[in-house]
């Protein structure tokens, strides 16, 4: 009885937080680049894609573990997309293919 | 914090101004964006030697690469067109017509993507493509092997660039990709004008730079020393060819996008397009006059320019500079496989 109380108490313990600590990370868009090349989540954590650029770009990924796409991003615009699912995501830029992000979410 | 700010003020400038505004930049600091690189990059995969190089040339103008041996890639991508075939779409097989203009090979030691719409990620995974196509080459990849193997002079060249490995697929895509890495386009008197020569091109080439970079716009996506961004944009022709939109057909922006050029040597690579559908430098320079076809895909760095005449013809002395004083490149003497009559007989004496 008393070990089972325990184990729901650390169980919500360990869900409040998971919760708490989904964070949202900036990744920047500049002179067609992203201002960083690697980047590592938890499960349940965003990114927010911001166009600092002269220039349109086109965010999105094919990667089995997560696909989407952020669609035409003027410049100025900002888009935020949450990873849900654990594995690595490569993100591309699709009109600028050399811009890459590569995500690890655990 | 820091971050934030910059963020903001970027976005704030981007919002305020065309991006022709934000290239308030001066003639010397877009110069310093021209510089040509001191090497050519090789993948570690396939480092460089003297002698895939050599290989990789005599493949590429070996027309037995082809199913009917009268094609080969020399044959499209031939240096007197400045690697292009200077036809509005080649001919492949049995003389049929191919989809789209044959692009220069020129500078692609630095391009990730290849091909008008990104199909290839590697001169090696590409040059198996041509060879394969029914409509270009027509050779099955193991006959060829077995082809090259009966010509004595090629065992000793693949063993020479490939100790211990000799004859096969992988190697022959990575002698051409090699020796297609090789294929730079060379001092024009336009680097030697960002050298430092004033007088390498005239004032009227001068002021075409300054449009180019301005008004203009040219440099959005032709940009840095060999003039393109490795990027993909619809630029409005009017033909249905999907282009990259192909490739990617959930990204609405990839519809009719393809793969910007280089203009090195742009002058000798007419009819232009990948459809080859623009004669000359002044029709494609009235077609971004005017922007091109709208539809949801235009890239949006296609406006109408409101150029006059005189800007036209500056901007048009300006591309001419691009055109490099190339030494001719020699044709290799082909491994010919057939004197080996004599040899054989020789051997029975
Ligand atoms: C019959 C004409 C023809 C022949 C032969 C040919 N090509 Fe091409 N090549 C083309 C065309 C047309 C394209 C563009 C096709 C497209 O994008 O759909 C092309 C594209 C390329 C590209 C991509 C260029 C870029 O900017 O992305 C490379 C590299 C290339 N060819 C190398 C070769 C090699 C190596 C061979 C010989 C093994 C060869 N080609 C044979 C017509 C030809
Ligand atoms: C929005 C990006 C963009 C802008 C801006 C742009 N170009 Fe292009 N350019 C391209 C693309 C993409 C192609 C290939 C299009 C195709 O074949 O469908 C191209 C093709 C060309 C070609 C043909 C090259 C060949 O090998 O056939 C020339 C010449 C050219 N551009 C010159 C210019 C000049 C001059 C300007 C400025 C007035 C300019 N471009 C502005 C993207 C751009
Ligand atoms: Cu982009």
């Amino acid at each position: 009885m008393r070990a089972n109380a325990g184990v729901a108490i650390a169980a919500t313990l360990l869900f409040a937080a998971g919760t708490a600590q989904a964070e949202t990370f900036t990744v920047t868009q500049q002179g067609k680049q992203f201002d960083i090349k690697e980047i590592s989540l938890a499960v349940g954590d965003s990114i927010t894609f911001t166009n600092a650029d002269e220039y349109t770009h086109n965010i999105y990924s094919k990667s089995k573990v997560q696909k989407f796409n952020l669609g035409k991003q003027e410049p100025g615009a900002s888009d935020a997309i949450t990873f849900d699912n654990a594995g690595k995501v490569k993100v591309r830029c699709a009109i600028h293919p050399k811009m890459k992000l590569k995500v690890t979410v655990q | 914090m820091k971050k934030l700010i910059l963020g903001v003020a970027v976005t704030a400038i981007a919002a305020s101004f065309s991006p022709v505004s934000a290239a308030e930049k001066s003639r010397d600091e877009w110069k310093a964006e021209y510089v040509r690189p001191s090497s050519v990059p090789h993948p570690a995969d396939n480092p460089y030697t003297v002698e895939k190089a050599k290989l990789g040339e005599t493949l590429f103008f070996d027309p037995r690469l082809s199913g009917a041996n009268h094609i080969s890639c020399g044959t499209c991508h031939n240096p007197s067109f400045a690697w292009g075939d200077g036809l509005p779409t080649g001919f492949g097989h049995g003389m049929v017509r191919l989809g789209r203009k044959t692009p220069t090979i020129l500078n692609l030691a630095w391009s990730e993507l290849l091909m008008w719409d990104d199909r290839f990620e590697s001169l090696e995974e590409q040059a198996l493509g041509p060879i394969a196509a029914d409509v270009e080459m027509n050779q099955d990849l193991d006959e060829l092997v077995t082809e090259l193997q009966a010509i004595p002079e090629y065992r000793t060249l693949f063993n020479v660039a490939f100790p211990n490995e000799g004859i096969s697929i992988e190697n022959l895509a990575k002698a051409i990709a090699t020796y297609e890495r090789t294929v730079v386009s060379a001092v024009a008197p336009f680097d030697s004008w960002i050298a430092g020569d004033e007088l390498a091109i005239s004032e009227a080439a001068k002021r075409g730079f300054d449009l180019y970079n301005g008004k203009a716009n040219c440099t959005a996506c032709h940009s840095g020393w060999n003039f393109t961004d490795d990027s993909f944009h619809d630029i409005g022709l009017p033909d249905d060819d999907n282009g990259r939109g192909d490739i990617l057909p959930e990204i609405e922006a990839m519809a009719h996008a393809f793969k910007t050029p280089t203009l090195r040597n742009v002058e000798l690579r007419g009819p232009y397009m990948h459809d080859g559908s623009l004669a000359d430098l002044l029709a494609v320079i009235n077609h971004y006059d005017e922007d091109g076809v709208k539809r949801p895909s235009l890239s949006s760095d296609m406006k109408p320019l409101n150029l006059t005449q005189a800007e036209k013809i500056d901007l048009i002395f300006f591309l001419a500079t691009l055109t490099s004083r190339d030494d001719p490149v020699p044709l290799p003497v082909l491994p010919n496989g057939k004197s080996m009559v004599v040899t054989k007989l020789k051997v029975q004496e």
